[in-house]
């Protein structure tokens, strides 16, 4: 049992608790109205919204997962790096259009604008229905990364007391998120990342020294894991597999809902550009961050006999608690966990108040109840982000972790089937909805089908062209079949059919 | 809600020196061509260049975007 980082732990959580429902007097606002609630009123300034994305980009799953990925399988693990680099000019380009339409009409989510800009309701509920799918077991890995700290300071995670730490910590959660909104998420996340950027660069000045440099942790590794092997004549190997991991991923990042309610909830469109040049200060702490696995690779703690039972419980995620452990003292593990505890609850909040704000507005207000009030919208949102966390939690502690891992690999296969309707409908109204609907459902079944045909182990398909093997993301693939299908399918519906959809927005509302 | 008066100013101002955007999507073309930076050597302090080299592009995108930032900031905007 790690007492000393135990406490520190207990202590940061705590404060941060405080925080959490003293949120909802920050700026205040009434907490009744959606807007408020659900996008903490649109006027998070530059500062408040780099760290309020980062928080929610760079999750404690990420923390734990991608330098587990780089001690497992080595540089095609690092994919994350351009992944993160890719992200940002997107979003400096399409975000800003997104948040002066939103702010015009009103718009809350994704599903909002498709509903505004297509005038069709089955292509909105598609995006709203993926948005939340895709989202649910993106929480429940949340939780599984802070089990994973929990069971690294010596709880026993399982049984039934052994889950009382994540129930404890759920509960705490869902109160102030219930109290105060996207309030308390923001001002969480300033914590978060403040013991986030301490833990990383005390890592990367103490670890490499103790273990006696880059060059002898590098020797460590073994060489084909170092660099990205050399593909055979007749296929692209590796190579095409980590550009499309890049690129999938970066394109389906800002269609998850949690992203979309963090950029909406900023104060301008120049608020979003700003951040696009701020924000890869955080790509660079998660490079260093994919550096410790090599770190926890060289130090040998997968065969230390103390982390043993930690690795057989939590698999490759157990390697950077662990390296902790081995390589920081007591007080700074406590710290150093408690960034990746915190770094938890902050995605978590925010993206079940994403899918409250969805389902309350695509779904209930559009198909339940469409004369209910502000107050009610607020209310129902409160309860379902309760909701929401209540299914994550459950999924967690009743259900195989694998399950968790696997839809959340079939989420980002889901999510990026949205990109043709929400950032071609940006600039575009050419593309028909119910085309889109067609290219939308193509994508989802033939993505759910290469995932089938890897055994939902990986995301990686090998696709065959013209007898040439590129191995690369599902995603990637078949959002362009998406996209070939939308194009063809509006092409033929302009030519034999003539039933126009409306559209409530004009050129003016996007710049 | 901002009013309307607001908005059609914004409308009216925009974003100055459009032509310099596509600067910022430099790192879509450099990270395409795999071979140019799957390599060990050179290495930096014991780094293998495959990750440095990635990481060097993560400072020159964010200098990128900030420059582009300021080249077609438009002050009237706001």
């Amino acid at each position: 049992m790690q007492w000393t980082a135990t406490y520190v732990f207990a202590a940061l959580f705590v404060f941060v608790t405080v925080m959490g429902f003293a949120a909802a007097r920050w700026r205040a606002g009434d907490l009744n109205h959606i807007n408020e609630w659900g996008l903490g009123g649109q006027r998070f300034g530059t500062i408040v919204t780099w760290f309020l994305l980062g928080g929610d980009l760079y999750t404690a799953y990420t923390f734990i997962a991608v330098p587990a990925a780089v001690f497992t399988i080595g540089a095609l693990g690092f994919f994350a790096v351009p992944y993160t680099i890719l992200v940002y000019p997107m979003v400096f380009v399409i975000f800003p259009r997104m948040w002066a339409v939103a702010r015009k009409h009103g718009f809350v989510t994704a599903s909002d604008f498709v509903k505004g800009r297509y005038g069709h309701s089955g292509l909105a509920l598609a995006v709203a229905l993926t948005g939340i799918v895709a989202t649910m077991p993106y929480i429940a890995l949340q939780l599984v990364g802070l089990e994973t700290v929990i069971g690294a300071l010596g709880f026993d995670t399982h049984g039934a007391m052994g889950h009382m730490p994540l129930i404890i910590a759920f509960l705490i959660l869902a109160a102030f998120t219930y109290s105060s909104g996207l309030r308390a998420p923001a001002m969480i996340a300033i914590v978060k990342d403040l013991l986030i950027y301490i833990t990383v660069i005390a890592a990367i000045v103490i670890i490499p020294a103790q273990l006696g440099g880059w060059a002898t942790i590098f020797a460590a590794v073994p060489p084909e894991k170092v660099t990205l092997p050399t593909p055979p004549a007749d296929s692209l190997g590796t190579w095409s597999a980590y550009v499309t991991l890049a690129f999938g991923s970066a394109f389906a990042l800002f269609l998850y809902p949690h992203s979309m309610t963090g950029v909406l909830s900023a104060s301008s469109g120049k608020v979003i550009r700003r951040n696009a040049a701020i924000l890869p200060a955080y790509s660079l702490v998660l490079a260093l961050l994919a550096l410790l696995g090599y770190m926890a690779y060289a130090s040998g703690v997968a065969t230390k006999p103390e982390f043993a039972e930690g690795f057989a419980k939590y698999g490759a995620n157990f390697a950077v608690p662990a390296l902790f452990i081995d390589q920081f003292q007591g007080w700074f593990v406590g710290i150093a966990f408690a960034a990746i505890g915190i770094g938890a609850l902050v995605p978590a909040a925010i993206m079940s108040i994403a899918i409250a704000n969805l389902y309350t507005r695509n779904i209930y207000k559009e198909y339940l109840k469409s004369d209910c009030t502000a107050a009610d919208e607020a209310r129902v949102a409160k309860l379902v982000s309760l909701v929401a966390k209540a299914g994550a939690l459950v999924f967690v502690l009743a259900l195989d972790t694998k399950l968790a891992i696997q839809l959340q690999l079939l989420g980002g296969i889901w999510i990026i089937q949205t990109l043709p309707a929400v950032f071609f409908g940006l600039y575009t109204r050419w593309l028909d909805p119910r085309a889109l609907l067609v290219g939308w459902a193509v994508g989802i079944c033939t993505g759910t089908w290469m995932a089938y045909t890897l055994n939902f182990k990986s995301s990686t398909y090998p696709l065959e062209l013209f007898g040439y093997t590129m191995p690369g993301y599902a995603a990637f693939y078949t959002v362009i079949l998406n996209i070939i299908i939308s194009v063809i399918l509006t092409i033929v519906l302009r030519a034999v059919a003539k039933r126009e959809h409306g559209d409530m927005t004009v050129a003016s509302d996007y710049a | 809600m901002p009013d309307n008066k607001d908005k059609a100013q914004i409308t009216s101002s925009g974003l100055k020196r459009r032509w310099l955007i596509p600067l910022i999507f430099l790192p879509f073309l450099t990270s395409l061509w795999v071979p140019s930076y799957n390599r060990i050597e050179p290495t930096l302090s014991g780094i293998p260049f495959f990750y440095w080299y990635q990481m060097v592009w993560i400072g020159i995108s964010a200098v990128l975007t900030i420059f582009v930032y300021l080249a077609t900031n438009n002050k009237e905007e706001e």
